[in-house]
């Protein structure tokens, strides 16, 4: 494969990059993020991992303006780029397709709403289908899909609106592993040949090695960043079970091992 | 590793599987209702079933054929239809309409909710006097009984079913900056279909019993008034023929629902 080429446009999509300053969050009494400082680069894939209900749905509903968080602030850097209709685009783990809509109303739903219609909606449709492989599915209704497929079309419906910086909270985790590998193989195509920023939420840390630039660990609640693991090797390199990102994989585990035993006891005792 | 014994031994497992997945069967609801109707038929020929004690059913029929060709059915049929209609497409608009409110700013849960729970359970017959005070004792005060009994159920059933509206879509709906607007009528509105039809089948067949309530006291025409005026002569041939005609009445308008819910409700698994 050709090396992907930074076109013109895509330099004009890395203007615009995030920075978490002292982000903490509670809910009620329970505090479920503690001083959280990141920075999202333009044009990388940000992994964060964490045991289960270390708040790391949260961190990314904070990132994308759906809550506020209770202390800190989430700050843009530049501007997104003018063709961005919706600069902070979520998919989400459980698809959150409209059941009563097809593949392609699911799509023109977040197009209609920002006055793109007939020709260069049809063509925007289009566009986003072929990359995501589901050209043949447009009229299919979401029961008519499987796990993969649905997913697909979430990400169909984030590339529509052009998006800054796409936040992904666990979006392989509903899929069987067959499909996962699929749908992540997909990704780091969709990336090389077009990268794109991205906040990508896991806690399978296989998925994490293959497709995050950096990695960022949090501990159990609250959520505090134990350590960021920098990937050097480019993501189209990388290959399931590839040496070095076993080693990799298993560095994390490490840190993560007993925080995810103490967050597991911790649940059964709630 | 299978030995020689277990060779001569052997048995199919047995299924336990069946059970507890009901299906509609068409025809065998018709078939109860022939073997019933032509077991009173049987009964009352006999003189196993006195005619005092039910009609037969085959002197139902021809009474109903007689007020038929009268052009009696149709003078009883069209003012009862047309109160039926009016008052319940009042209620279930208006009820729908305070239902959404409710599931939707949190002033309306709090201001209504209460009163709805308040007006629930008056038997809204108790009223018929009152209403006829504000709207005459014409149509007007049958359409307001009709309307108001529809308009309670349709209201718990509509801001019930904007409650359950999955909040995942409603959250995809603004991480996408969609408007508020887009968001009621695009995301809520339509997940809230299911509940909202299945809540009018409830509504429109108290609108069935109000109909008649509100006949009988007071109409000249109207299936109420036959099924009066049949009962206060004890003429159970007529009584039955306007009691058959609000069965039917009351499964024809259950059908059509159907019929809206296959339509608008395909998506649904
Ligand atoms: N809306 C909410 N209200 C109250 N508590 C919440 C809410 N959302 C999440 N939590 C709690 O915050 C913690 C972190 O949740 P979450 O961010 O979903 O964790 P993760 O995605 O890492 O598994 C959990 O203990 C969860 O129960
Ligand atoms: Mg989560």
């Amino acid at each position: 494969m050709d090396p992907p080429l930074i076109s013109f446009t895509n330099i004009c999509d890395f203007a615009m990059e995030l920075r978490l300053e002292n982000i903490g969050h509670y809910y009620g009494d329970m505090e479920v993020l503690q001083g959280i400082d990141l920075d999202i680069p333009a044009g990388k894939i940000v992994c964060v991992v964490g045991p289960s209900g270390c708040g790391k749905s949260t961190l990314l509903r904070l990132v994308g303006g759906l809550e506020k968080p209770t202390s800190g602030r989430v700050v843009q850097m530049g501007q997104a780029p003018s063709a961005s209709i919706n600069p902070l685009t979520y998919v989400f783990q459980d698809f959150a397709l409209l059941p009563w809509r097809t593949v392609e109303g699911n799509i023109s739903l977040v197009l209609e709403d920002h006055g793109i219609k007939g020709a260069d909606m049809e063509a925007v449709i289009s566009d986003v289908l072929a990359r995501t492989k589901l050209s043949d599915f447009r009229k299919a209704l979401p029961k008519q899909l499987s796990g993969g497929m649905k997913q697909r079309v979430a990400i169909a419906r984030a590339l529509a609106v052009k998006p800054a910086v796409m936040l992904m909270d666990e979006p392989l985790s509903a899929l069987d592993s067959q499909t996962r590998e699929l749908l992540m193989d997909d990704l780091v195509d969709l990336w090389t040949r077009e990268p794109f920023t991205a906040v990508y939420v896991t806690h399978n840390l296989g998925e994490a090695v293959r497709i995050g630039h950096s990695i960022v660990v949090l501990s159990r609640r609250p959520g505090r960043i134990c350590e960021v693991v920098e990937i050097n090797k480019p993501l189209e390199q990388r290959q399931l079970g590839d040496a070095d990102l076993e080693q990799q994989q298993k560095h994390l585990w490490n840190l993560m091992r007993d925080e995810a035993k103490a967050a597991d006891m911790e649940l059964m005792d709630a | 590793m299978l030995d020689s014994a277990s060779k001569d031994d052997q048995r199919t497992v047995e299924f336990r599987g069946g059970g507890f997945a009901p299906q509609s069967k068409r025809w065998v609801g018709f078939v109860v209702f022939i073997v019933l109707i032509s077991g009173i038929e049987l009964g009352t020929r006999t003189g196993f079933i006195t005619s005092l004690m039910l009609p037969r059913p085959s002197d139902v029929l021809a009474t109903f054929v007689e007020l038929w060709k009268s052009g009696l059915l149709w003078k009883h049929l069209i003012p009862s239809l047309s109160r039926l209609a009016v008052g319940a497409v009042i209620g279930a608009s208006a009820g729908i309409g305070v239902g959404i409110l409710i599931g939707l700013f949190s002033l309306a849960r709090a201001s209504l909710i209460p009163i709805v729970a308040a007006i629930f359970p008056i038997p809204k017959i108790a009223l018929l006097p009152l209403f006829v005070i504000w709207f005459g004792i014409d149509e007007a005060s049958k359409y307001a009984l009709i309307a108001f009994g529809t308009f309670t159920p349709t209201v718990v059933a509509a801001y019930g079913a904007v409650d359950n509206v999955d909040r995942t879509l409603i959250r995809m709906g603004q991480s996408f900056s969609l408007s508020w607007f887009s968001i009621v009528t695009k995301i809520v509105l339509p997940g809230a279909m299911p509940g909202i039809l299945s809540g009018l089948r409830v509504s429109f067949a108290i609108a069935i019993i109000l109909l008649v309530a509100a006949e009988m006291l007071g109409a000249e025409y109207g299936i109420g008034a036959y099924i009066l005026e049949a009962g206060s002569l004890y003429d159970l041939e007529r009584l039955f023929v306007g009691v058959t005609i609000l069965s039917i009445l009351g499964v024809g308008v259950s059908a059509v629902i159907g019929l809206i819910e296959n339509r608008l409700l395909k998506w649904r698994i």
